[in-house]
């Protein structure tokens, strides 16, 4: 699909995370990991860099004692426009859809890992092991999405099983897809309301609107990988 | 007419002596065989535990997700480049001291570059799906993304095993011939069939120069190709201290320098274990050892010039890895520096040193764990040290990838041995050519032998 085609898309999914909101307490990643079947791990793994989490919090110190302030960026995929693990794989398993979604097809993945080398925001986690869920915690495995095997590499996909409902009802009602139709997990977790998702392709979308403050910045923006989120720069009180 | 007869006996000795390697194994042989078995047999296991448990009993993580691996991919690829590109090179240039070493060249080359495609399989998540590669029709309409380096990549590595296995069995043919006639039995039929009919007449001898010049001539630019298209696995990514234009040429002569470093390795062994030194003598050491001297002045201009402009530059991002590099893998770049620069640019321009076996063994084998050491700090201190610092890490291989990377060494050594064994190790043809245009003449009180050189 070429550029002028997704312009025309009906719909570009995208997100807005607003730093000043966002206090780091990681109640996002614990959704997430429950929406989308996402193995927890362990400690030990976790010191191994195995840990599975789709979205992180990256927590950042600036200044010196005693005046010391954490930054806190919640990093997940970007849905880059011109994503650099999509060329990169062999076998088509990373792939762009026609919303602007930066799909990965799980059945497909051999597991060469070289999408995970090329992404400059290290978003991708890889099934090192077969996963596993200790009880209860089975029970709670959402059916509408897979399970993921060992040697499979995966990411955020904006919750994409919640995408598809949206849209599948808001046809069934025969309307376009509206602002609250959709929310991810992270999204709807979020106490502080930091992270807003939406349609970028429609300029009434809150999304949209929020994406053009002045505050409005992309991570590594000078890569070019033209990413789907947008932050809104934190720490003002010191700035203005 | 006595004359004759004389020179009729020595070609019998000569043939006898080159295949030497083909009689009745010794116990010598069984047991470095079976040893070299033994080890391999230790390494599938280990990758038979990787296959059952997944890729986490390897020492990868993120951010490194590529290690040991492709560590060793790209290491046996560049060793693969020894046989070929020097025999090619050799041939077309018509260096007449080539002859001897022509046939263990060739043969490492088809060696060591089976042992390296065994690593991008390894190396595989779900390496049961290695089909997903290959271009099928299948109802799903899915195709491989020729887009991508690893693409190329299986393409190059393909095309390279088959190129030198015809490469080596072209060369082999009138040799192969020359065993049948000495075997019996079951034995006569087998070579019989590998000879092809080889008869050695001149017509037949006419086409196999010019099949053989043409090959040659043919597998340079594939040889060159190959090791630039593992260069681009890592120079078509956005990874800081991967994305450079010099990675290709950089590469390809690091390629050669192992591999030239690895051909006079096999050579100074072959000789000693066939007890070949009639035949591999100190002047073809000599030559090797100008050939690797100049390459080894190639590799380090690379380096240098990679490192000045990433120094001058000083992009903090890239410099960032250098630094990197320098903290947490400082004891392998002096070891690298020192095993491909400091030890061999100056021990090189010797020619006692370039003489002598001893000192050749350890340049060779020194220069190898100098560019196993290259490659390592390619593949992994840029993706340890990327964009985003929170995902900072370390890797250190395991167990289970130490394991299958000796395996590695010992699959190729008991390919070797078994080749050594059963097929003609010494070029026989080419070296009886080389006698053909050999005269002696008396000056004086010394005989000094010439060289017709062939038109």
């Amino acid at each position: 699909m070429n550029q002028a085609e997704s312009d025309n898309a009906a719909y570009h999914w995208g997100m807005v995370i607003d730093l000043d909101r966002c206090t780091g307490c990681g109640a996002c990643v614990v959704a997430c990991q429950a929406e989308n079947n996402v193995p927890t791990v362990g400690e030990t793994l976790c010191s191994q860099g195995r840990e599975m989490q789709w979205i992180r919090i990256e927590r950042y110190w600036e200044g010196q004692y005693p005046e010391v302030r954490a930054r806190f960026i919640p990093l997940l995929c970007q849905h880059c426009d011109n994503a650099p693990c999509e060329p990169v794989c062999p076998v088509y398993a990373s792939y762009h859809t026609s919303e602007g979604l930066n799909g990965q097809v799980y059945n497909r993945c051999v597991g060469t890992r070289y999408c995970a080398n090329n992404c400059p925001f290290s978003a991708r986690v890889f099934n090192f092991f077969e996963p596993e869920w200790p009880e209860p915690l089975n029970n709670q495995l959402s059916p509408d999405l897979t399970v993921r095997s060992k040697g499979v590499m995966e990411k955020c996909t904006f919750c994409i099983q919640r995408i598809r409902r949206g849209k599948e009802d808001a046809k069934l009602e025969g309307r376009p897809v509206r602002d609250e139709d959709i929310v991810p997990a992270c999204a709807q977790t979020c106490a502080p309301g930091a992270i807003v998702f939406g349609n970028m392709a429609d300029p009434e979308s809150r999304a949209f609107r929020l994406a053009r403050s002045k505050r409005r910045f992309r991570l590594l923006e000078d890569l070019g990988t033209e990413p789907s989120v947008i932050y809104l720069k934190g720490g003002g009180r010191e700035d203005d | 007419m006595t004359e004759r007869q004389e020179s009729k006996q020595s070609v019998k000795e000569m043939n006898a002596a080159m295949l030497s390697s083909m009689e009745a194994p010794s116990r010598g042989w069984l047991v470095l065989a079976a040893a070299l078995g033994a080890v391999v047999g230790w390494g599938a296991y280990a990758w038979g535990l990787q296959l059952v448990n997944g890729l986490g009993v390897a020492g990868i993580n993120r951010p490194v997700m590529w290690g040991f691996y492709i560590i060793n991919f790209v290491f046996w690829v560049g060793m693969s480049h020894s046989g070929t590109m020097v025999s090619a090179i050799l041939r077309l240039t018509n260096a007449n001291w080539r002859r001897p070493i022509l046939r263990g060249a060739e043969a490492m080359t088809v060696f060591t570059i089976t042992v390296a495609a065994m690593f991008p399989l390894i190396h595989l998540g779900r390496s049961w799906k290695l089909h997903y590669f290959i271009p099928f029709p299948n109802t799903l309409g899915l195709w491989p993304n020729f887009r991508s380096p690893l693409l190329w990549d299986i393409m190059a590595i393909n095309t390279y095993i088959i190129g030198s296995s015809l490469f080596l069995y072209l060369g082999m043919l009138p040799d192969l011939a020359v065993v049948r006639d000495r075997k019996q039995g079951l034995a006569k039929t087998i070579y019989s069939i590998l000879a092809m009919g080889w008869r050695g007449t001149a017509r037949e001898w006419r086409v196999y120069h010019k099949a053989s010049t043409l090959m040659a001539a043919l597998i340079i630019p594939v040889a060159v190709s190959v090791h630039s298209i593992v260069s681009w696995d890592f120079a078509m990514t956005l990874v800081p201290g991967w994305h450079s234009t010099i990675f290709a040429p950089y590469f390809v002569i690091g390629a050669i320098f192992s591999g030239i470093a690895a051909v006079v390795t096999l050579i100074l062994i072959l000789r000693r274990a066939f007890q070949l030194e009639e035949f591999l003598t100190p002047g073809h050491m000599d030559n090797m050892g100008k050939v690797l001297l100049v390459v080894s002045l190639l590799w380090s201009y690379f380096y240098f010039a990679e490192v000045l402009t990433t120094w001058y530059g000083h992009k903090p991002i890239e410099w960032a890895v250098f630094t990197f590099t320098g903290d947490a893998y400082g004891f392998l770049l002096g070891l690298m520096v020192v095993g491909n620069t400091c030890i061999t640019i100056p021990a090189l321009c010797f020619r006692r040193v370039r003489r002598s076996g001893p000192a050749m063994l350890f340049i060779s084998i020194f220069v190898n764990i100098g560019m196993f050491t290259e490659r390592f700090l390619i593949v992994v201190p840029p993706l340890a040290h990327r964009n985003v610092p929170f995902m900072w890490g370390t890797y250190a291989p395991t167990w289970v990838e130490l394991s299958i990377t000796a395996a590695a060494f010992a699959g190729f050594g008991l390919l070797y041995v078994l080749f050594s064994r059963f097929m003609p190790i010494v070029a026989i043809s080419d070296v009886h050519e080389g006698e053909a245009l050999r005269s002696h003449h008396r000056l004086g009180r010394r005989t000094v032998s010439t060289m017709t050189e062939e038109g």
